[in-house]
C-alpha cells in the first residue's frame, strides 16, 4: 500500500465524479474561481521514460498553488511544460490537454515567445545575467516593448519595487548583478520576470538556496504578488507551502495524488501518501 | 525507526566498516611523493622557460644592433645595410587584419551554429557530428597543405577562368584603368621644344582611348620623364598635338615609377579581380583555412562554458533563440572566444609555409594598395634573409624577428585589454 497505483488515483477521481482540483475549490459556494490553466490527461515523457502520468487539474487564477512531493516526482517537469521550457530538452514530449484560456499550449503553433512573456519563470538557482542590475531588469522589456529611456527607467524601478529589492539596489543600479547576495539575486530574477508584464509566475524551488531571512522576504513578496499574478511554486519546504500557498498539490512518481486547500492538505489529507509526506514520514 | 538506528550504530561498533578496516597509506610516503611531483613540475616548467629565454637572448644579442629605422621603413635591397622590411610589415598587417576580419565572424558563427542551434532530427544531428569531426581533423592538417589548397582554390580558382584569357591574367576585374605607353625621343617634335634635359618621355593613353592614339598627347594625360635616371611623372598640358606642348608640371603622385613602354595599369583601392591571383586576399583566405579550425573549436569551448541557466533565464522571459545568443550567450563567452582568437591570430602572423606557396615572389618593394596587390609578409622576408650566405643578412633577419615579436605582442596586448574591458563590463 505504500506505492500509489494508477488505479487508485482513478478511483479517487471517480469517487468525486470530477477532477480532483474542483473537489475543494477555494471559493464561495456555487462560484468557481477563475481558471488560469486547465490540464486534462497531461502525460509527459523524456524519451521512453514517462515522467508524468495523466495529470488532470485546474490552476486557479490569482492564487498561490504549491506543488509538493518527493524528489524526482515530476514537479519541475510539469512546471516547465506550463511555459514550454521543456522545448529546450530534445527528448521531452507531452500528450493531453494544457490550456490557458482557450489557447492550446501544447500546440506546435503556439507562440512560445509570447507564452513565456505571459508566463514568467523563476528558477531554483538565481541566474542573473552577467550585466548590470538595471540591464537585467530592462532585458525583457527591451525585447518585447517599445519604450523610451524614461519609460524604461520607470518600468525597471516599478519591477524592482514590486520584487522588494529596490531599497537595496537603488544606489547601485549600474553595478554588476552578480555582486548581489543570493537572496537579492533571486528577487532580482523575480523583478526581471515581472518586468515583462506576465499573468502568471512559475517558481521552481525559489528559496532552496536562500537563508531564512531571504526566504521570508520572498514569501512576503509572493503574498503581495498574489493579487495580480497567478503563482505556482514548487517547494520542498512544508512550512513554506503551508504558510504561503492557497492550494497544495501533492505528486508522487509522476502522478497527482491529492489536490486541495492548503489547510486541508496539511491537516486532513485524504490519502495516506500525502499524510506520510506532509508529516515528514516519507522515504 | 529509532530501534533500527541504534542497531546500526551497534553493528558498526562491533564490525568496522570497510572504510575503517582499510590500512591507510603512510603520511610520510604520501608527502615525499607530493614533493617529488612538485619538483618534477618545476623542472618541466623551468626547461620550457629556459629554452625560451635562450632563444630570446640569442635573437636579442644578434638583432638589437640591426634595429634601425632603415630596417623598419626601408625596402628590401641587395645591400644588407640599406635593406628594410616596410613592405613585409605592411603586408603582414594587411594579410592578418583581413584574415581576422574574415575568419573570426565565420568561425564564431560556425561555433554558434554547432553549439546553440543543435538540430532535433537524427539525420541533421549526424550531419552536425560529421562537420564536428571534420573540423577537429582539419586542426591537425599541416599548413603547407592549406597553401596548396589555397593555390588552387583562391589563386587560380581551379583554373575556371583560364579559358577566358591567358593563365594568370584576370578574367574579370573592376577598378583598373589600363594605359598604353608610348615613348618619344627627346628629338620628338611634340615635346622636346629644344629642351636638352628632357631625354625621353612616356605617354599614357587609356586603353579604351586607343583609337585616338594619333592625337596624343592630350591635356590631363600623364607622362613619365627621366630625371637623373629616375622616371618622374609629369602632367602634360597640351592643347594641340601638333603644337608644341606647354611646360609639363610634375605630378605629386606616381602611377608606376617602374613603367616601361607597353601596357600598364593603374589600380584603384577597390580593385577586384577573378581569379584572385597571388594577392593579399588569396593570402588572407589561405591563412583563414589554417586558423579557422582553431577559432571554431575554441569558440565552441567558450560557448559551452556559459551556464545553461543563463540561456534558460533569457528563454524564460521570452527571448528568441537568436536573441539569447546575441544578448546573453555571446557576451558571456566573448572573453573565452577572444582568448582562442588571440592564439589563432598569433599563429596566422607567424605562418610562413602557406604564404611561401601562395605569394611566391619574395622580392616585393611596395606595400599593398588593394586586395589583389602582391605582397610579402614578415616571416617570409626573415626566411629569405636567413637563407642568404652573408652574415649581415642574418643580423637584419634577427632584427626582423624582434620586430615580428613586437608586433605579435602589441596585437596580443590590445586583445587582452579588450577582453579585460569586456569582462569588467559584464561581471
Ligand atoms: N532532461 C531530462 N532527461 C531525462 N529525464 C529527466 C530529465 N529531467 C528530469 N528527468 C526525469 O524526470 C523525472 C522527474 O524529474 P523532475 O525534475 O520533474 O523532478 P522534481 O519533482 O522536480 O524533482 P526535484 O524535487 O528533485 O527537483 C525524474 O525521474 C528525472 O530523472
Ligand atoms: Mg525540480
Amino acid at each position: 500500500m505504500s506505492i500509489v497505483s494508477r488505479d487508485r488515483k482513478v478511483q479517487v477521481m471517480n469517487n468525486t465524479g470530477e477532477p480532483i482540483p474542483s473537489e475543494s475549490a477555494n471559493a464561495a459556494p456555487g462560484q468557481k474561481p477563475e481558471v488560469a490553466l486547465h490540464l486534462d490527461n497531461l502525460s509527459a515523457w523524456y524519451g521512453d521514460f514517462q515522467a508524468l502520468h495523466s495529470i488532470t487539474l485546474d490552476i486557479p487564477k490569482n492564487q498561490v498553488t504549491a506543488f509538493i512531493g518527493p524528489s524526482g516526482c515530476g514537479k519541475s517537469t510539469l512546471l516547465r511544460w506550463f511555459n514550454r521550457m521543456n522545448d529546450t530538452i530534445f527528448s521531452a514530449r507531452a500528450t493531453g490537454t494544457l490550456r490557458m484560456g482557450d489557447q492550446d499550449l501544447l500546440s506546435s503553433r503556439t507562440d512560445v515567445v509570447d507564452l513565456r512573456r505571459r508566463v514568467g519563470i523563476v528558477f531554483q538557482k538565481p541566474n542573473p545575467f552577467p550585466k548590470s542590475i538595471f540591464e537585467n531588469v530592462a532585458f525583457g522589456p527591451r525585447l518585447h516593448m517599445k519604450l523610451n529611456r524614461s519609460e524604461l527607467n520607470d518600468l525597471v524601478e516599478w519591477a524592482l519595487r514590486k520584487a522588494s529589492v529596490w531599497q537595496e539596489v537603488k544606489d547601485r543600479l549600474h553595478s554588476p548583478a552578480v555582486g548581489l547576495s543570493g537572496g537579492q539575486q533571486q528577487r532580482l530574477c523575480i523583478a526581471r520576470a515581472i518586468a515583462v508584464g506576465p499573468e502568471m509566475l512559475l517558481m521552481d524551488e525559489p528559496c532552496s538556496a536562500l537563508d531564512p531571512a531571504s526566504t521570508l522576504a520572498i514569501e512576503n513578496l509572493m503574498d503581495e504578488l498574489r493579487s495580480q499574478y497567478t503563482i505556482v511554486i514548487v517547494t520542498h519546504n512544508m512550512q513554506q507551502a503551508a504558510r504561503s500557498s492557497d492550494r497544495t498539490l501533492f505528486f508522487f512518481e509522476g502522478r497527482l495524488i491529492e489536490a486541495g486547500d492548503t489547510e486541508l492538505i496539511f491537516t486532513k489529507p485524504t490519502q495516506k501518501q500525502t499524510e506520510d509526506y506532509v508529516r515528514g514520514r516519507f522515504g | 525507526m529509532s530501534d533500527s538506528a541504534s542497531n546500526d550504530t551497534l553493528t558498526s561498533q562491533e564490525s568496522p566498516s570497510p572504510a575503517e578496516r582499510a590500512t591507510l597509506v603512510g603520511g610520510r610516503r604520501r608527502m615525499s611523493t607530493d614533493r617529488w611531483f612538485q619538483r618534477l613540475c618545476i623542472a618541466t616548467a623551468a626547461a620550457s622557460v629556459m629554452v625560451l629565454v635562450f632563444l630570446l637572448a640569442s635573437i636579442l644579442v644578434e638583432g638589437i644592433p640591426a634595429l634601425t629605422s632603415t630596417l623598419v621603413l626601408g625596402t628590401p635591397e641587395p645591400n644588407p645595410d640599406e635593406a628594410g622590411m616596410w613592405p613585409a610589415i605592411t603586408g603582414t598587417l594587411w594579410v592578418c587584419s583581413l584574415c581576422a576580419l574574415i575568419s573570426l565572424p565565420l568561425g564564431i558563427g560556425t561555433a554558434v551554429l554547432l553549439e546553440e542551434f543543435k538540430p532535433r532530427s537524427k539525420f541533421a544531428l549526424r550531419a552536425y557530428q560529421l562537420i564536428q569531426l571534420n573540423i577537429s581533423n582539419l586542426a591537425g592538417v599541416p599548413s603547407v597543405v592549406y597553401g596548396i589548397l589555397g593555390l588552387t582554390a583562391f589563386v587560380s580558382m581551379f583554373s575556371l577562368f583560364d579559358q577566358v584569357r591567358e593563365p594568370g591574367a584576370a578574367a574579370y576585374e573592376i577598378g583598373a584603368t589600363y594605359y598604353d605607353q608610348f615613348s618619344n625621343l627627346a628629338s620628338d617634335p611634340f615635346l622636346s621644344m629644344g629642351s636638352e634635359e628632357v631625354a625621353e618621355r612616356y605617354f599614357f593613353v587609356p586603353v579604351n582611348a586607343r583609337t585616338d592614339a594619333p592625337t596624343i598627347p592630350k591635356p590631363g594625360m600623364q607622362a613619365l620623364e627621366y630625371v637623373d635616371n629616375v622616371l618622374v611623372p609629369v602632367e602634360v598640358t597640351v592643347t594641340d598635338p601638333f603644337d608644341a606642348p606647354a611646360e609639363p608640371e610634375a605630378l605629386s603622385y606616381a602611377i608606376d615609377i617602374n613603367a616601361v613602354p607597353g601596357r600598364i595599369s593603374e589600380k584603384n583601392w577597390y580593385y577586384f579581380r577573378l581569379p584572385f591571383g597571388r594577392g593579399v586576399l588569396a593570402g588572407a583566405l589561405t591563412l583563414m583555412l589554417v586558423i579557422l579550425p582553431v577559432v571554431i573549436i575554441s569558440a565552441q569551448e567558450a560557448l559551452r562554458a556559459v551556464p545553461s541557466s543563463l540561456r534558460d533565464g533569457a528563454l524564460g522571459i521570452g527571448a528568441t533563440p537568436w536573441q539569447v545568443v546575441w544578448n546573453v550567450t555571446l557576451p558571456a563567452s566573448i572573453p573565452g572566444i577572444m582568448t582562442g582568437s588571440i592564439l589563432a591570430m598569433s599563429r596566422a602572423i607567424g605562418e610562413t609555409a602557406p604564404i611561401l606557396i601562395i605569394a611566391g615572389i619574395v622580392y616585393i618593394r611596395n606595400s599593398p594598395h588593394h586586395l589583389m596587390d602582391s605582397y610579402t609578409v614578415m616571416p617570409l622576408q626573415i626566411y629569405n634573409w636567413t637563407s642568404r650566405p652573408q652574415e649581415e643578412f642574418h643580423q637584419i633577419a634577427a632584427g626582423g624577428i624582434i620586430l615580428l615579436l613586437a608586433i605579435l605582442m602589441t596585437f596580443n596586448a590590445v586583445a587582452v585589454l579588450i577582453r579585460h574591458r569586456m569582462h569588467k563590463q559584464q561581471v
